[in-house]
């Protein structure tokens, strides 16, 4: 385009000429790929979850989020009894909603918080307001711990066995009903 | 009887359409004037068929004919009159429709607005719209046919999804849609301009017209759209970073710089092939925007429900249109003579600055939006791109993008000193400064305080211009109105333009300010956001035509003054089992106090309620920019010099004859 510079051989031309075609086939291959995938099953752009089920937590190390203390992949994997890890944030409606429920069930179960993409004094009014249930609390300011765990929203819970393993997961606000039928269940099994 | 008659319609149509394919590129090439001369009339007829094809659709909708499949999933006796007709775009099949019918209407326009073409040209271009068109009646007769009838006749439809019963998003997508498909017109330019091997400063004076309005259009669409998820989704947010958003933002990349580099082929015939191939590339990511959300493979919230036989027979089409025209590209740009010398310092050389920075862009948005599926496919990880990426990679280009808009419209053609241009903006750098220094002390983070000083030079330089050119006060004001008069509305329209740009980037500096919080509160209890009271006032349960809707009032304070009283409410519509919130905004142009009403806690006797209050500063700039922009865009298409006078094409000498 700038013509300060000798024009470039006329294979070169033609081979430069050509490389948006080469692109765009490369890509509509692949396009295909995915196309023939979804109807086989094989390729699921919407399936967000299925790699952290049953496998040891992603690695991360998240600062403290006031009042408590943060924590790491490597204080979930010491563990010997099951954790449920609760990703929220002050600005989700729902996780208003969740508090009541999650504070009923810190006595059967310690849960341990990750304040997903939010200030530390406004996650801090929250909790407080929220009656904490919390037993630890780490701070996801940039939600970069969120993408290695696959969470696509908050809240989201998961529950960890011993030695660090991802047993359960839930995308929706914990309800009464998913303790009595679920989590305490299972949270009973992992403890023997 | 009327769907019928709108399935013959499109059919019709997409007989005509390949009429309008094959006979004018057989005329243009033997030169028959006959079968040159039915190009016009073919696309008059083909837009004629479909708009009555859509008329008919828009009937069987008001008329609640439910044995039409498309009515009945999408429609619903009680549904109010306005949106049974907006309705009709609202779903897949009736939007492939819409779409067609725009397509239709600018071979249309081509045809009636393009007599001062050369026939031969007119017939090419004609006839490239109408293989577009005849590929996507085909998809729409074949896989999404609006018509399809459904036996026996439901007694009422299922209504349509409550999210899109609101205003704003009823007029959306034709805006978005005339912004998307006006793009075929510069691409069929493209591809008649290869055919005949040869692009010169009248095909840049041709193309521009139609390029830049379709980039009025898209402008307001996308503007439009993000208006839309504010006030709608209730979030407090406007731009997520979504596919389908990105998958607009990617052809307004391009064709903005589209848009600018055909400038330099009509002045100065240069940027010749780099100009027909942003021309192929713009329609060419519009249509895989368009159609690839509906396919599945993108990961969005506004996905339509996706069936991948039809996913299969759009990637055919996409292969058949986009590898087409790159196909031609490849064979024949290498032979376009190259020209138009210039020095780096230059008009040009700032316009070819514009170009790698705003194609910068559109690659980073391309990478992290294609990004998720290619690394599932490739490599089996799933991993989702969001803001953090798209704010780290696009930035950082944005900002010397805004800090050369300013000189460019300033520098003279082919070779240009920096230094007097300097000199003529220094106020505008000044004024910047200003702003530079009140960002400092009012705001927080550095780069919205940049943003904001850079938007603020936009906005001067741009005035500094038309200033500039008017001689304004170095002169009597007399004669600059003079001059104003025979100064080209173009300069007006480019100057707006700019200025446009900077007003939605003080509105992005502003709304990275915005200050939210949650509460549950008791009616009657107050609270703080932004120096503003917020008090909870009543709650009250109110019915409408549809839905069943809870209204809280808020009373807004500030120092004790009455602000506004604000009504958010949260609607339940029964026949969909689905909730939406009616979010209350209040602007006085500078800031927007923006309520939402979540849930409804407690017992009956002593309830709580869930509100999000929003403090948004400079909010509705970020749209009126838009608007401004468009605005622009068609005060430079009203000039004279954009439709008469069009020069003569180059002599045959210098043209390469085609293989």
């Amino acid at each position: 385009m700038n013509n300060t510079t000798p024009p470039p051989s006329p294979t070169r031309r033609r081979l430069l000429m050509a490389t948006p075609l080469v692109l765009a086939g490369a890509t509509g291959v692949a396009f295909w790929r995915m196309l023939s995938g979804m109807s086989h099953g094989s390729f699921d752009p919407h399936d967000i979850h299925a790699p952290v089920l049953n496998k040891p937590v992603p690695d991360f190390a998240l600062p403290d989020q006031p009042p408590s203390q943060g924590f790491g992949a490597a204080d979930l994997r010491a563990l010997r009894t099951p954790v449920l890890v609760n990703y929220f944030a002050s600005w989700c409606i729902p996780c208003v909603a969740e508090m009541p429920t999650l504070n009923t069930l810190k006595a059967q179960v310690p849960i341990w918080g990750i304040a997903y993409k939010d200030k530390p004094e406004h996650a801090l009014g929250f909790v407080e307001r929220a009656g904490n249930p919390y037993a630890r609390i780490a701070a996801d300011r940039d939600g970069l711990a969120a993408i290695d765990w696959g969470v696509s929203g908050v809240p989201e819970t998961f529950l960890i066995g011993p030695g660090g393993i991802i047993r359960w997961h839930s995308a929706s606000p914990i309800t009464e009903e998913l303790i009595r039928t679920t989590i305490l269940p299972l949270v009973n099994r992992l403890k023997q | 009887m009327n769907p019928e008659l709108g399935n013959f319609a499109l059919a019709l149509a997409c007989g005509i359409a390949a009429g309008q394919a094959i006979l004018p590129l057989i005329g243009a090439q033997r030169r028959d004037p006959r079968l040159m001369a039915l190009a016009p009339a073919l696309a008059v007829g083909q837009m004629l068929c479909l708009i009555t094809s859509f008329a008919c659709l828009i009937h069987a909708a008001i008329t609640n004919d439910f044995s039409v499949q498309n009515v009945a999933a999408n429609s619903a006796v009680d549904k109010p009159l306005l949106y049974k007709i907006t309705g009709v775009w609202g779903n897949h099949e009736g939007s492939v429709l819409l779409w067609a019918m725009i397509l239709s209407i600018c071979g249309g326009a081509v045809a009636l607005f393009g007599r001062n073409l050369p026939s031969a040209l007119q017939a090419r271009v004609i006839a490239v719209l109408g293989g577009v068109a005849a590929g996507f009646e085909l998809f729409c007769l074949l896989t999404s046919n609006p018509f399809a009838r459904v036996w026996p006749a439901p007694m009422d439809g299922q209504g349509m999804n409550p999210l899109l019963q609101d205003p704003g998003l009823a007029f959306h997508p034709p805006i978005l849609y005339t912004g998307y498909v006006g793009f075929a017109v510069p691409f069929a330019f493209a591809i008649a301009a290869l055919m005949e091997g040869r692009v010169d400063a009248a095909w840049g004076r041709w193309v521009r017209p139609w390029a830049v309005a379709a980039w009025c259009f898209l402008t307001c669409g996308i503007a439009l759209g993000s208006w839309w998820s504010y006030y709608v989704l209730g979030w407090g947010g406007y731009w997520f970073w979504d596919p389908v958003e990105n998958a607009s933002l990617i052809p307004w990349l391009t064709g903005t710089a589209l848009v600018h580099s055909a400038i330099v082929v009509e002045k100065r015939e240069g940027l010749k092939i780099w100009t027909v191939l942003l021309a192929i590339g713009t329609f060419s990511f519009s249509l895989s925007g368009t159609f690839l959300v509906r396919s599945g493979i993108l990961n969005s919230v506004h996905a339509f429900a996706n069936d991948p036989a039809r996913g299969i027979f759009i990637l055919g089409l996409l292969a058949l249109v986009i590898g087409g025209s790159l196909l031609l590209f490849a064979m024949r740009a290498p032979q376009l003579t190259t020209g138009g010398l210039f020095a780096p310092v230059s008009r040009e050389g700032l316009l070819v600055l514009n170009n790698i920075l705003l194609c910068s862009i559109c690659a980073v948005v391309l990478t992290g939006t294609m990004y998720p599926p290619f690394m599932s496919l490739l490599f089996g990880k799933t991993i989702s791109v969001g803001k953090p990426f798209f704010d780290a990679t696009t930035i950082p280009l944005a900002i010397p993008l805004m800090a050369f808009m300013g000189f460019g419209p300033m520098m003279p053609w082919k070779r240009a000193h920096m230094w007097p241009v300097l000199r003529r903006l220094w106020w505008a750098a000044a004024l910047a400064l200003v702003a530079l220094v009140i960002a400092v002390v009012r705001m927080r983070d550095i780069l919205p305080i940049l943003a904001t000083a850079l938007a603020v030079w936009v906005i001067a330089s741009s005035a500094t211009d038309i200033v500039e050119r008017l001689r304004l006060f170095r002169q009597p004001l007399s004669a600059s109105l003079l001059r104003a008069r025979s100064l080209p509305r173009a300069v007006f329209g480019a100057a707006l333009a700019h200025a446009g740009v900077g007003v939605t980037v003080l509105g992005l500096a502003g709304m990275s300010q915005a200050s939210h919080r949650i509460v549950e509160v008791h009616i009657g209890q107050t609270e703080m956001l932004a120096g503003d009271a917020w008090t909870l006032t009543d709650v009250r349960n109110a019915k409408g035509p549809n839905y069943d809707a809870m209204i809280a009032t808020i009373e807004v304070r500030h120092n004790g003054r009455l602000v506004t009283t604000l009504h958010p409410a949260k609607r339940t519509f029964a026949s969909q089992h689905q909730t939406t919130t009616e979010v209350a905004i209040h602007t006085n142009l500078i800031s927007d106090t923006y309520g939402v009403l979540g849930d409804k806690h407690g017992t009956d006797a002593n309830p709580t309620y869930v509100l999000r209050l929003h403090h948004n500063p400079l909010a509705p700039w970020m749209w009126l920019g838009g608007l401004v922009m468009a605005i622009g865009g068609a005060l430079s298409l009203s000039d004279r010099r954009m439709r008469v006078g069009a020069p003569r094409r180059a002599h045959a000498a210098n043209m390469v004859t085609p293989a």
